[in-house]
């Protein structure tokens, strides 16, 4: 690798990088070793602690929290990008009647904490008469409501990154505002923005985990229930592993398609080029 | 308005311990986010490793997992004990530490080429170049991004409500132990994150102005 930080090493430097290497790797194996020692010392992987999940019924319930935590994923993707997308077109809209109520929208929901966004789902509105409302619909809304914000400043930034030459070409054969949008502008700025959309899907994914606190039967919260098993020995650490697997395996698949699309979309000449300046910062 | 002017212990204790979550677990993640990024661009490829290992594993965790093993899994290691407060302050700086290290690591790749090739030119080192020529403006462009990993941060404090942190999410359940309505607190809980975010807004606004590049 060359980097502009730093000169190719001389024979000199390549001494003291070998040697300040093998000190690195010394010090995070010491780091690593003594977490591993400490686990194994107050018995994390005795097999009493392990017992629990080689039980077929453990090992179903634990594949039926992965489908809950996927299906609010699924669901709650769907319909803020659906919700993303309107919000865009709104912000977008000459008239500032739509503009401004969905500016204001966009901002107010994503200055407002998930949790609490959950919270007032599933504590707030049953009290005031709202049926029907379970842990699921909670989390699903407010994650729909969060990211389809989110997502609706992504899509604005990619419709107005595009050349301008692409809107005036359209109106000049004729379509209308909403034909540009829909049909030159949209998917041009999904296709250069994909990268920044499947990474708000991987913020989407680690999100469901605070369903965990408002009741929902997801992966976390199943971990909860058998790490606080007393006859197996409380094994709260390996089923805080287990689930640490299942998140980082499931969120690595998503950001490894986000990694082959952007590396697709890099060797297509059709996707404008967009200033990385642009491009909003997304954050979990 | 009653429901806060009644139960204003409540409100203010809770968002002062989400500030201090907020303000110490900021200036963490600010350290070791750059010392990870910092680990990122260097020479030595163990170090690159580590923290590009470090990076992906814990931005891959959900926030609300690192406080789950930090808060409830923690304590069975018979190590130092520690309240949940300092738990959720070590699983919100590590956890904000990997967001602030890609930030800075893109600010880093925003500074000329010309900048580190004059500095090596005049013959500095890695770690030179990098402190008083790179980082310095790095950080200048990175403040937008900078600030909305700050303000996620600040929301994310309300995470460690799930693990027995008395702070702006537990607002919530101590009302409903004293009768009130719910909806009409979590919605003033609200209120006060959209003004303190817009604080934050304001100040990146300001910061932005005052240490533009010029160029």
């Amino acid at each position: 690798m060359t980097s502009v930080l730093f000169d190719s090493p001389g024979p000199k430097a390549r001494t003291r990088y070998r040697i300040l290497g093998v000190v690195t790797a010394l010090v995070i194996i010491a780091i690593v070793g003594f977490i591993v020692l400490r686990f194994a010392e107050s018995g994390q992987f005795d097999a009493k602690k392990w017992r629990l999940f080689t039980f077929p019924l453990v090992q179903q319930t634990i594949v039926q929290s992965v489908g809950a935590t996927l299906s609010a994923f699924a669901t709650a993707a769907i319909l803020s990008l659906a919700l993303g997308i309107l919000l865009a077109f709104g912000r977008l809209s000459d008239r500032r009647w739509i503009s401004l109520p969905c500016y204001g929208f966009t901002e107010f929901f994503r200055a407002i904490p998930l949790l609490i966004l959950m919270m007032i789902f599933y504590y707030g509105l049953p009290p005031l008469g709202v049926q029907g409302i379970t842990p699921f619909t909670a989390v699903v809304a407010g994650l729909v409501l969060y990211n389809g914000s989110v997502l609706a400043e992504v899509f604005r930034a990619g419709i107005e990154s595009l050349p301008r030459g692409q809107s005036e070409a359209g109106y000049a054969i004729g379509l209308r505002k909403s034909a540009v949008m829909t049909n030159i502008l949209l998917p041009q700025a999904i296709r250069s923005m994909l990268p920044v959309i499947i990474s708000q899907l991987v913020v989407i994914l680690k999100d469901t985990a605070l369903g965990f606190i408002v009741t929902y039967n997801e992966i976390l919260f199943q971990a909860k229930y058998f790490g606080s098993q007393a006859q197996y020995g409380s094994p709260i650490i390996p089923s805080a592993i287990i689930a640490g697997v299942l998140y980082v395996g499931m969120c690595l698949i998503l950001a490894g398609i986000a990694k082959w699309l952007e590396s697709r979309m890099r060797r297509s000449p059709k996707v404008a080029k967009v200033a990385k300046s642009d491009i909003v910062a997304v954050e979990g | 308005m009653n429901t806060l002017l009644n139960n204003l212990d409540l409100f203010t204790t809770g968002f002062r311990n989400t500030l201090i979550l907020f303000v110490v677990s900021g200036i963490f993640a600010l350290i070791l986010g750059t010392i990870v990024a910092t680990l990122r661009v260097s020479p030595i490829p163990a170090m690159r490793g580590a923290a590009t290992l470090y990076i992906n594993v814990v931005r891959n965790t959900p926030l609300t997992l690192v406080l789950f093993f930090f808060a409830l899994g923690y304590p069975k290691l018979g190590l130092v004990e520690i309240d949940f407060m300092t738990a959720a302050i070590i699983g919100l700086s590590l956890y904000t530490a990997t967001y602030v290290a890609e930030a800075v690591r893109s600010g880093i790749n925003t500074v000329p080429v010309g900048q580190a090739e004059a500095a090596r030119a005049i013959g500095l080192p890695f770690t030179q170049t990098l402190t008083l020529v790179v980082l310095p403006q790095a950080f200048r462009a990175v403040i937008p991004p900078m600030f909305s990993v700050f303000i996620a941060l600040l929301k994310n404090t309300t995470v460690a409500a799930g693990f027995s942190v008395l702070e702006a999410g537990a607002i919530r359940s101590n009302l409903s132990e004293r009768g009130e309505p719910a909806m009409a607190g979590l919605l003033w809980v609200a209120l006060v994150f959209v003004l303190l975010v817009f604080i934050l807004s304001f100040v990146q606004r300001k910061l932005e102005k005052k240490w533009k590049v010029a160029r």
